[in-house]
């Protein structure tokens, strides 16, 4: 009851601190139209973000006490701030390197770039170069058993790490930044290589119900129709387990099966979004000029239709790789995705996921699974910024 | 008279490129009650911003740098958002040149129209449902009482002009501004809603601010005019004295337009066989027929103009023309040979003798292909040339249009302005190096000095080539100054066809005869007497009653 008290006085305690800022703004500047025509809600939202970024301070200055049981409270707290500060300050310093060197488009481009989408540059290519240059960076091998098991990450022998290990080892004595780094190559590279399939395959067919229409139109759509209407989890699944039958032990062969079916099954969403931005744009009367041209279907899909529709399908592109992403990450956490002793990022959290329960008194014991589900979430979080920067950009280009 | 509205030295800018550049340069204006101000100008001068900042509005992206909007005492530029509020709507109203889009199509006109009343405090909902309805029947809306009840798709694009024209003065606003109120209606339409407007304007002593490009619209509605171009005020006075002794050039050239006619060419020989012969074709989109037994020829080196109102069938006309739409019955001749009724089913060569311009460029041009590949693509598909020959023949096509290839070949459509888009389009159907060319209103979404240039490039083009060219517009000045013969449609028929002389001497069909009297001239008395003739009581109904 008291903490219902205590929040409902301090929700009127920043209302009161709102309107007294919003009244004390005004006389400030002399009833400048920015504090003038401000709402009070407007007010409270600024009282709000200042409340939580106090919180947040306190919180921070908390992961530094003495006492272990506060320092380990904060200590995820503490973690993402400086992992937000950090990249702040490299997205910038990289859109500041990007805006002195290179050619003058290049510059241009960075001078109008916000932060959040060099940001999400910068973590692609350090993915990208992880990814391809894997066997070259990873100090171990994804599946080299090395001598210790359930080695602390943070590299501090006081606490159970190892400097040889800077980020632990699992519970069979793998490396876990080795694994990382292979992860990166295995997980990014199959979810890259099966949304561009899913592209392919969706956006072809898709175009060609836009344009044909028709009974063609209708086949494609009530195809898809089907495929949609089972939850795409579960049917992953369920083909998997039929293709994990007709692999036969064959991992290369149930990998290669992975990347078809998940491509197919989300193929059905690009078609959907390829067929609706497509039959915006058949109408056009430069479709008909090429129509009444004589143009055949493939001129008139990839020369005329395809860089038209490129804006919404980029978009498309990175949700959809995300998801991609994920669905494999789900699928190897429940065991039929990339198989062990390859090392990928779902399978990591899967088999450290126990540690999770050490959250409260261990933290350093419970970032093992974490280290993968952030890589995880970074990727998403980076591509997201990128493709929302270019829409931003490819919409503002029609203007 | 008393001073309503007072701008002084506005100045607006827009940001684009990381910088403010400028839309209007200090414009000054002033309006006294009941006064009705004209602006024109071509599209980029700055009309429409002007005519916003009058509420002390500019929209996104742009900014009042200096000078300020006095409205009655208050000056808008600095007034804070909840004034301004309350002058919004119920003293200052605004009506959108396209009515079709500014109604929301989710909600019944009466519902609509009461909103501000109701919102402003000024009427209960009943009595403004009920003012709504004088209003409507003031306006002459067919049935009034219930009109209001309908979606606005429900109701035709002239109506729905009205009732927004009935929704801005619900109110009873001091000031009202039209932006381009009639610019997307035909000429018989548009009528009704210039007599509509000036009707209640005067009955209510409403001040308004009447934003137009077109002349012989202003000179009918407006008491004094100013004159725009790119953000400068270029001249203002009385409409009379404007209209009779305007004293910049920029102003007399606008005036001059309507002047370009070309010489009359000898008569088709009587045993030439036509290019383009339409034998009894009727049309259907499902099973609503919109073409009826319609026939006529186009010769070779002549235009065919095509004109009638919206719905007539003229672009369906074209459309059977070109294989978009087989006809159900009857059929089209090419050069004496039949053309098979589908364009799939014609050859590459028949497709290329006939080629189209379209009334919009910007959804003719691919934004995403630069002029150059705009122009060689029919080059290379028909011609089958590549390399320096394909360059030198898009070369040769733009100079033709008069755009220097070095400046544009590598632009996209998207940084040309309208007439040099329509340019791009008739290299486009040049480079096909067709036999006739199918101009679907290519001039009416172009200002006046561009609109006349594009004409005289057209001209120009068919003595050089000798194209045949079928020319669907329905402005009369048009096809004063381009056609040969010209097609008179309505509902789907052909009601009067022949040379142009004949066609603008008397005597007419019955529908000839409004659409020519519909067509607005410069003389400002020019409304007042034609309502007068047609009889004032039914300007609603004047089409139909004459008919």
């Amino acid at each position: 009851m008291s903490a219902l008290l205590w929040i409902a006085a301090g929700l009127v305690g920043m209302f009161a601190v709102a309107w007294a800022g919003r009244w004390a703004g005004q006389k400030a500047t002399g009833n400048a139209p920015r504090f003038r025509d401000m709402p009070l809600a407007v007010a409270f939202g600024y009282v709000a973000a200042v409340v939580a970024l106090v919180g947040v301070l306190i919180g921070y200055v908390n992961a530094y006490s003495a006492d272990p049981a506060i320092a380990n409270k904060y200590f995820f707290l503490w973690v993402a701030v400086n992992g937000l500060v950090i990249f702040g300050i490299a997205g910038w310093l990289f859109r500041l390197l990007g805006r002195s060197v290179g050619s003058a488009a290049t510059r241009k481009l960075f001078r109008q770039m916000p932060l959040t989408a060099s940001f999400g540059i910068l973590v692609i290519i350090l993915y990208a170069i992880l990814a391809i240059f894997a066997g070259v960076i990873a100090p171990y091998g994804q599946s080299e058993i090395l001598g210790a098991a359930n080695v602390i990450p943070g590299g501090n022998p006081a606490v159970g790490g190892d400097p040889a290990y800077p980020l632990g080892t699992d519970q069979i004595g793998r490396d876990i930044l080795s694994r990382l780094i292979y992860g990166a190559q295995n997980t990014v590279g199959i979810a890259f290589v099966t949304t561009l399939i899913a592209f392919v395959l969706g956006g072809t067919f898709g175009f060609i119900a836009a344009l044909v229409g028709g009974w063609v139109d209708q086949l494609l759509s009530r195809m898809v129709d089907v495929l949609m209407a089972i939850p795409s989890l579960i049917f992953s699944l369920l083909l998997m387990t039929i293709a994990s039958v007709w692999a036969d032990g064959e991992k290369g062969l149930l990998t290669l099966y992975m990347i078809l079916i998940i491509a197919v099954i989300d193929s059905t969403r690009v078609f959907r979004l390829a067929r609706a931005v497509g039959s915006g744009i058949v109408v056009m009367d430069y479709i008909e000029a090429a129509r009444l041209r004589g143009e055949g279907i493939r001129w008139i899909m990839f020369r005329e239709i395809l860089p038209n529709a490129t804006a919404p399908l980029l978009a498309e592109f990175g949700l959809r790789f995300c998801f991609v992403f994920l669905t494999i990450a789900s699928l190897s956490f429940l065991g039929v995705g990339i198989q062990p002793p390859l090392a990928d990022w779902g399978t990591m959290v899967r088999d450290l996921a126990p540690f999770i329960n050490f959250a409260a008194f261990a933290p350093l014991v419970a970032t093992a699974p974490l280290m993968a589900a952030g890589a995880i979430a970074l990727l998403t979080v980076a591509v997201n910024f990128v493709v929302d920067w270019m829409l931003h950009k490819s919409s503002g280009l029609k203007e | 008279m008393s001073r309503l509205l007072t701008i002084k030295d506005l100045w607006i800018e827009g940001r684009s490129d990381e910088q403010w550049n400028p839309i209007i340069n200090g414009a000054s204006l002033h309006l006294d009650k009941g006064e009705v101000l004209g602006l024109i100008g071509e599209s980029g001068a700055g009309k429409s911003t002007l005519g916003l900042a009058a509420m002390g509005f500019v929209r996104d992206g742009v900014r009042i740098s200096k000078g300020s909007v006095d409205f009655d005492g208050v000056d808008l530029t600095k007034a804070s958002a909840d004034k301004k509020r309350k002058l919004l709507g119920s003293r200052i109203a605004y009506v959108a040149q396209s009515a079709a889009a500014s109604f929301n199509p989710a909600h019944r006109l009466i519902d609509q129209h009461v909103e501000a009343p109701v919102q402003h405090g000024i009427r209960s909902r009943a009595e403004s449902e009920a003012d709504g309805i004088e209003l409507y029947a003031k306006l002459r809306l067919p049935d009034p009482e219930h009109i209001g009840f309908r979606y606005p798709h429900q109701v035709s694009g002239g109506q729905l002009q009205r009732a927004m024209t009935a929704m801005a003065m619900a109110c009873r606003p001091d000031l009202i501004i039209f932006d381009e109120p009639t610019t997307a209606l035909d000429v018989t339409t548009q009528i009704e809603v210039l007599a509509a407007i000036r009707e209640i304007v005067d009955q209510f002593g409403t001040a308004a601010i009447y934003i137009t490009h077109d002349l012989a619209v202003v000179a009918q509605m407006a008491d004094r005019i100013k004159v725009l171009l790119k953000g400068d005020e270029v001249e203002e006075a009385d409409t009379r004295t404007m209209l009779t002794a305007p004293t910049e050039d920029y102003t007399k050239s606008l005036w001059a337009v309507r002047s370009f006619e070309r010489p009359k060419k000898p008569a088709v020989p009587a045993d030439q066989t036509p290019l383009v012969s339409i034998r009894n074709v009727s049309a259907a989109y499902g099973t609503a027929k919109v073409l009826d037994d319609v026939s006529f020829d186009i010769h070779p080196g002549r235009t065919v103009a095509v004109v009638g109102e919206s719905g007539s069938g003229k672009s369906t006309t074209a459309r059977c023309i070109t294989g978009l739409l087989p006809p159900i019955a009857g059929s089209i001749e090419f050069d004496g040979n039949p053309l098979a009724p589908d364009y799939r089913k014609r050859s590459k060569d028949q497709l290329r003798q006939v080629q189209m311009i379209y009334q919009m460029a910007d959804t003719a041009l691919n934004p995403r292909m630069s002029i150059g590949q705009i122009i060689a693509r029919p080059v290379q598909f028909y011609m089958g040339l590549s390399g320096k020959a394909l360059r030198a023949r898009v070369d040769d096509l733009l100079e033709q249009i008069e755009l220097p290839s070095d400046q544009y070949y590598h632009r996209l459509p998207s940084e040309l302005s309208g007439g040099q888009k329509q340019r791009i389009g008739i290299a486009r159907a040049l480079a096909a190096e067709p036999r006739m060319i199918i101009c679907d209103e290519v001039t009416s979404a172009l200002d006046q000095l561009v609109a006349e240039g594009i004409l005289r490039l057209l001209a120009r083009l068919q003595d050089e080539l000798g194209l045949a060219y079928m020319f669907i517009t329905h402005d009369l000045a048009t096809v004063r100054a381009i056609a040969d013969e010209v097609v008179v449609m309505q509902q789907g028929k052909v009601v009067e066809a022949g040379p142009k002389d004949d066609m603008f001497k008397p005597p007419h069909h019955p529908y000839t005869d409004l659409l020519l009297s519909s067509v607005p001239e410069m003389d400002p008395d020019w409304l007042t007497e034609l309502l007068k003739e047609r009889g004032v009581d039914n300007i609603g109904d004047a089409a139909t009653a004459k008919m």
